[in-house]
C-alpha cells in the first residue's frame, strides 16, 4: 500500500512536470534540441547560399536563440579528424528556419575598398567578409543549437550528409527588376525606331532650354565670356555626362555666335572629354580655328577649393553668361550667388534633388532632374533622341500605375483587415519593389 | 574609327555591367570594369595636375589679371606634393627600422603635411563652407517673392519651417497643449509633419523622375544614339 | 499671454518695418548684398557674445525623438559598453560637434565604458577633440584602456561595419595609437559589436547612420541598438527607420540642444562649463538668423507689392 502510494505521487509528479517545464525546473538544464534539420540550395542564386529548415525545440518559448553552426563536409575518403564546426548566425525563438546568404555585391565592394586601404606594413590581410559563409562547389555540413536563456545549450541537430550549393543562371531577387528594365528599355528603343521612321514626336517647352541662345548671345553683345561648370563629379556620373552632351549644343552655338567659352572643371577625366566634345562641337560649327583648349582646364578636386576659384574668377573676370550643369553639392549655392552678385544670367541643371531649391532660388532659368536628362535632346531636336524621352513616359506610367495600386491595396488592406491584400502589398513592397 | 572604337568600348562595358547584374556567373566582370576606371581615374590625377601647373605658369608669364593667385596656387600645389609625397617630416616606424621614414605614416600627427591640413586646409574649407549662411541670407531677401499662389504656399511652408526649428516656434503655440488634439498645430509638430510628408513626397516624386532620366540617358548612350560625349552628334 | 504679447510687439514691428521699406522702397531695392551679409553677421555674433556673457540661453523643450535618445542612454547601468561612432568632419562640427560632446558627457557620467570608432578620415580628430575635451579634463579618474578608448578610423565605408558586426579584432589589431588591442582590458573578451549594449552614431553624411541601421540593426535587429544624430538636411532620409531599427534620432542643432537640455538638466547643475552648453548657445544664433531672414523675406515682398501697386497705376 505505502509502495503504491509513494509510485502514484511519483508518477502524478513527472505527469505535473510536463517538457514545458523542462528548463525551469533545473538551473542549467539543456533545453531539447530541434529536430530534423534540412538543408537545400537557395533557388536562383550565386551559389553561396543555403536554406535549413528544423523543427522547434519542444522548449521554444523559453530559450535565448538557436545557434547555426557549419563545417567543411568531408568529401572523398573519411577523415579521422573531428570536424569543426564555427558559428554563422543566431535567429530568435521561434524561428525555424535560416538563411546562410551571400553578401551583397556593394559589402563586397566596401570589403575590398577596405583591402586596398590598409597598411601594408602594418595591417594584416583582412578576414573573407564573415558573413559569406558558403561558397560555390565546396561541401558543408550544418548544426542546430537551441541555447536557454542562462545559456545553457542543447544538444545538437545535424545534417549527416555534405551539401554543396549550386549556382542557377539567372539572379531569382532580380526578376521583378529584370522584367521592369525590359519594358522600360524596350519602349525607349521602340519609340526611338518610331522616331527614326518619322513620327514627329511633341515636347513641351523648356524655358532654360529657349534661353540657351539668348544666352550665348547675350555674351557676345557684352564681349564677355561664357562661364560653364560640368558639376564637381567624375566622368562615371550620369549627370556629368549629360552635362557635355549639352555642352557640346552650348559650344557649337557659341562657335557659331563667336563667344568664348570656359570650363573649368574638377575631374581630370572630364577635361579630357570635354575638350573632345567641344572640339567636334566648333568643328561641326565649322569654327575649328576657333577652339582653344586651354579654355578647357582642371583645377582641383577638393570641393570647396574648386568653388573658391571659380568665384574669384567670376568676380575678377565677369563672365555674361554663367552655365551650371552636372551634379553639385553644397557650392551650388555659393556659385549662384556670386554668379548673380556679376550680374550674370545663369542656368542652371542638376540632378540632385537637395541643391535644386537653391538654383530655382538663384538662378534665372533652373533644369529640373529629368529636364536636365532630357536638355541634350531638345537642343538637338533629334528625333531619335526625342523618341527616347517618349520612351521614358512608359517608365512613368508604370510608377504611376504601381503606386495607385499600391496605395490603393494597402488602404483597403488596412481598412477591411484582409490578409490577402496584405500578402499582396507585402509582396509589391518587398519582391517587385526592391 | 577615332570614334567607333570608343564608341564599342563604351557600349560593350555598359552591357557587361547590365548583364553581370543578372547572372550570376559573370558578377566579377562588372567589378573588373569598375576597377578599370579607377586605374584610369588614378592616371588621371597626373594629367589633372600637369594640366593644373601649365594653366597657372601660362597665367603668371602672361601677368594675366589675378596671375598673382596663380603663384600662390602653384606654390601651395607644389609645397603640398613635395611633403606629401617625400614624407618630409614623418618619424620612422619603429616596426620597420631600415626603412627610415619611408615606412611612417604621411599623415602623422604633428608632421609638416598634417599640419598644413589641419590649420590651413580644414579653417579654409569651413570658411568657404560658412559663406552659405550669407549667400542665403541674401538669396532669400533677394529672390522670395510671393508672385503667384504656390509662391505664397512656399513662402508660409518657410517661416513655419524657420520659425519651428527654433525657440521661437516652441514658444509661439506654446499654448496648445501637448496632449490635446490640435498638439499637431505646436509649430514644432507642424515642421515635423511638413518635413516627413510633404517634403518627403515631393523629394520622392523628384527622385523618381531622375531615376527614369538616368535610365533613358544610359540607354541611349549605350546603344550610341547619344555620342556627344565622343564628340559631335553628328556623323 | 506671452504669445499675445509677443505677437503684439511682432505686428507693431512689422507695421513699422512695412511704413520704412514703403518709405525708402529705392534705397531697400537697390540695397548693396553686403548690408545684408552685415545683418547675418551681427545676428549670429550678438547673440553669440550676449549668451557667452550672460550664460542664458532660450528654454528648450525636448521632442520625442530627443527624448528616446536620452532613455535609451538613461536605461544603461555602470559598465555598460557603448560604441561611440563620430562620422564627421570639421565641416559639418557645427551642427553635429555639440552632440558628439554630449553623448560622451553622458556616457562618462554614467560610468559607461566608451567604446570610439569612426568611419570617415577626418573623425578620428574629432575623438581626439572630445576626448581632450570632456574626458580628461572632466573626468580625470577615467583610465584609458579601461573606461574608454579610441579604435580610430578604418577606410572601407559600410565593410568595415559589416566586418565588426561579426568579429572586430580581425579588423582592428590596434588602437588608434597603436597599441596592440589584445593588450587593452576593456577588449577583453569582446569578439564584436553585438556585444556593445547601445551604438552612437554621429553622422554627418556617407557612411552614417543610415549604413549602420541597414549593416549593423538590420541583420542583428535582437542584438544591435542604435540611436545617433545627423545634420538636418539627412534627418528625413531616416525618419523611415524610426522607431524599429532606430528608436531615437537627434536631427541636427535642434535636436542636439533639446538632447543637451535634458542631460544639463538631470546631471548639470549650477556652473556648468560653457562648452556643455554649445547647442543650447547656438540656438540663439540660428533663431536670430531665421528670424532675420523671416524679415528679410517680407521686406522683400514689400518691396515687390509696392513696385506692382506703382507700376499698376495709371
Amino acid at each position: 500500500m505505502k509502495r503504491w502510494l509513494i509510485v502514484s505521487i511519483a508518477a502524478n509528479l513527472i505527469a505535473l512536470a510536463g517538457p514545458g517545464t523542462r528548463a525551469a525546473t533545473a538551473q542549467g538544464a539543456a533545453p531539447a534540441p530541434p529536430t530534423n534539420l534540412t538543408v537545400a540550395d537557395h533557388p536562383w542564386d550565386n551559389g553561396d547560399s543555403l536554406d535549413l529548415k528544423w523543427e522547434l525545440s519542444p522548449d521554444d518559448a523559453s530559450l535565448l536563440n538557436y545557434q547555426v553552426f557549419k563545417a567543411l563536409g568531408q568529401i572523398g575518403p573519411v577523415n579521422q579528424s573531428p570536424l569543426e564546426f564555427e558559428l554563422v548566425g543566431r535567429v530568435p525563438p521561434g524561428t525555424g528556419e535560416y538563411q546562410v546568404s551571400h553578401v551583397p555585391a556593394e559589402i563586397e565592394k566596401s570589403v575590398k575598398d577596405m583591402e586596398s586601404h590598409r597598411n601594408l606594413f602594418s595591417d594584416p590581410p583582412l578576414p573573407e567578409d564573415p558573413r559569406k559563409k558558403v561558397k560555390l562547389k565546396v561541401s558543408y555540413l550544418f548544426r542546430v543549437v537551441a541555447v536557454a536563456k542562462d545559456g545553457a545549450p542543447s544538444t545538437s541537430a545535424t545534417t549527416t550528409e555534405p551539401f554543396t550549393p549550386t549556382r542557377e543562371w539567372f539572379m531569382g531577387n532580380r526578376f521583378s527588376l529584370s522584367i521592369i528594365t525590359v519594358i522600360f528599355c524596350g519602349a525607349v528603343i521602340f519609340w526611338i525606331n518610331r522616331a527614326r521612321k518619322g513620327k514627329p514626336i511633341k515636347v513641351r517647352k523648356i524655358a532654360g532650354l529657349e534661353a540657351v541662345d539668348e544666352a550665348v548671345g547675350r555674351a557676345t553683345e557684352m564681349g564677355r565670356s561664357i562661364l560653364y561648370v560640368p558639376g564637381t563629379q567624375d566622368i562615371n556620373e550620369i549627370q556629368t555626362i549629360a552635362s557635355l552632351a549639352i555642352l557640346s549644343r552650348v559650344s557649337k552655338t557659341a562657335a557659331e555666335y563667336d563667344a568664348k567659352v570656359e570650363i573649368p572643371v574638377a575631374r581630370s577625366l572630364v577635361m579630357a572629354t570635354a575638350r573632345e566634345t567641344v572640339h567636334a562641337a566648333y568643328l561641326a560649327a565649322g569654327r575649328p580655328d576657333a577652339y582653344n583648349e586651354d579654355l578647357i582646364y582642371y583645377v582641383t578636386d577638393e570641393q570647396f577649393g574648386y568653388v573658391a576659384y571659380l568665384q574669384g574668377m567670376m568676380v575678377r573676370e565677369k563672365p555674361a553668361t554663367c552655365f551650371y550643369m552636372g551634379a553639385f553639392y553644397a557650392e551650388s549655392l555659393i556659385l549662384a550667388e556670386t554668379g548673380n552678385s556679376i550680374g550674370a544670367i545663369q542656368i542652371a541643371g542638376t540632378a540632385m534633388p537637395a541643391q535644386l531649391p537653391f538654383f530655382v532660388a538663384a538662378c534665372d532659368y533652373t533644369l529640373i532632374g529629368e529636364e536636365f536628362f532630357a536638355a541634350s535632346a531638345y537642343l538637338s531636336g533629334s528625333a531619335e533622341e526625342l523618341g527616347s524621352l517618349k520612351g521614358q513616359d512608359v517608365g512613368k506610367v508604370m510608377v504611376a500605375v504601381l503606386l495607385l495600386l499600391g496605395v490603393l491595396m494597402a488602404t483597403i488592406a488596412t481598412m477591411a483587415d484582409n490578409a490577402t491584400l496584405q500578402d499582396w502589398v507585402t509582396y509589391l513592397k518587398e519582391i517587385i519593389l526592391t | 574609327m577615332k570614334r567607333t572604337i570608343p564608341l564599342l568600348l563604351a557600349m560593350s562595358a555598359g552591357f557587361v555591367m547590365i548583364v553581370a547584374f543578372f547572372i550570376p556567373a559573370t558578377l566579377t566582370w562588372g567589378e573588373k570594369v569598375s576597377i578599370w576606371f579607377d586605374i584610369l581615374a588614378s592616371i588621371a590625377f597626373i594629367l589633372g595636375g600637369g594640366n593644373l601647373l601649365k594653366v597657372q605658369l601660362k597665367k603668371i608669364s602672361d601677368k594675366t589679371a589675378g596671375w598673382g593667385y596663380s603663384v600662390i596656387t602653384v606654390v601651395a600645389f607644389l609645397v603640398m606634393l613635395f611633403v606629401g609625397l617625400t614624407k618630409f617630416g614623418v618619424n620612422p616606424n619603429p616596426a620597420f627600422p631600415a626603412h627610415g621614414h619611408w615606412a611612417g605614416q604621411y599623415n602623422e600627427i604633428g608632421s609638416p603635411f598634417w599640419w598644413l591640413y589641419e590649420y590651413m586646409f580644414k579653417p579654409l574649407q569651413a570658411t568657404i563652407f560658412a559663406m552659405l549662411a550669407f549667400y542665403v541670407a541674401s538669396a532669400a531677401f533677394r529672390a522670395f517673392r510671393a508672385k503667384n499662389f504656390e509662391a505664397i504656399l512656399l513662402l508660409v511652408t518657410a517661416f513655419i519651417i524657420l520659425l519651428g526649428r527654433t525657440a521661437a516656434g516652441v514658444f509661439l503655440t506654446d499654448f496648445i497643449s501637448a496632449d490635446s488634439g490640435f498638439q499637431g498645430l505646436r509649430l514644432e509638430n507642424f515642421t515635423g509633419y511638413i518635413m516627413d510628408v510633404f517634403n518627403t513626397a515631393g523629394n520622392r516624386a523628384i527622385m523618381i523622375g531622375i531615376a527614369l532620366g538616368t535610365a533613358s540617358v544610359s540607354l541611349k548612350i549605350l546603344l550610341g544614339v547619344d555620342r556627344s560625349y565622343l564628340g559631335s552628334g553628328e556623323e | 499671454m506671452a504669445q499675445l504679447m509677443t505677437l503684439g510687439i511682432t505686428a507693431a514691428f512689422l507695421i513699422l518695418l512695412t511704413f520704412a521699406v514703403i518709405s525708402w522702397t529705392n534705397f531697400f531695392k537697390t540695397i548693396d548684398r553686403r548690408w545684408v551679409f552685415l545683418l547675418m553677421l551681427f545676428s549670429v555674433a550678438v547673440p553669440v557674445y550676449v549668451i557667452g556673457k550672460t550664460k542664458q540661453t532660450f528654454p528648450e523643450k525636448a521632442l520625442p525623438l530627443a527624448q528616446a535618445v536620452f532613455d535609451e542612454i538613461e536605461k544603461l547601468n555602470e559598465g555598460d559598453k557603448v560604441l561611440l561612432a563620430f562620422d564627421f568632419d570639421p565641416g559639418s562640427e557645427g551642427e553635429l560637434g555639440p552632440m558628439a560632446t554630449m553623448f560622451a558627457f553622458h556616457c562618462a557620467t554614467k560610468k559607461l565604458k566608451m567604446y570610439f570608432i569612426a568611419l570617415w578620415p577626418l573623425g578620428r580628430q574629432m575623438i581626439d577633440d572630445n576626448i581632450e575635451k570632456v574626458i580628461k579634463p572632466d573626468f580625470p579618474e577615467m583610465i584609458y584602456g579601461e573606461d574608454y578608448m579610441n579604435l580610430g578610423f578604418k577606410a572601407g565605408n559600410e565593410g568595415v561595419i559589416n566586418v565588426i558586426v561579426t568579429d572586430i579584432k580581425q579588423l582592428y589589431t590596434t588602437d588608434a595609437y597603436g597599441r596592440d588591442i589584445n593588450q587593452i582590458p576593456m577588449m577583453e573578451g569582446i569578439d564584436n559589436i553585438q556585444q556593445m549594449d547601445l551604438i552612437l552614431n554621429v553622422s554627418a553624411g556617407f557612411p552614417g547612420t543610415k549604413e549602420w541601421v541597414q549593416y549593423a540593426v538590420t541583420p542583428f535587429p535582437h542584438q544591435i541598438r542604435l540611436v545617433g544624430g545627423c545634420t538636418g538636411v539627412q534627418a528625413p532620409l531616416l525618419y523611415p527607420y524610426i522607431p524599429e531599427q532606430l528608436p531615437g534620432l537627434l536631427a541636427a542643432i535642434k535636436g542636439a540642444s533639446e538632447y543637451e537640455s535634458l542631460v544639463i538638466g538631470k546631471y548639470g547643475g549650477d556652473g556648468i562649463s560653457g562648452k556643455y552648453l554649445e547647442a543650447q548657445r547656438r540656438m540663439g544664433p540660428q533663431l536670430v538668423a531665421h528670424v532675420l531672414m523671416v524679415l528679410l523675406i517680407i521686406a522683400g515682398n514689400i518691396i515687390y507689392f509696392v513696385e506692382r501697386t506703382r507700376e499698376a497705376r495709371p
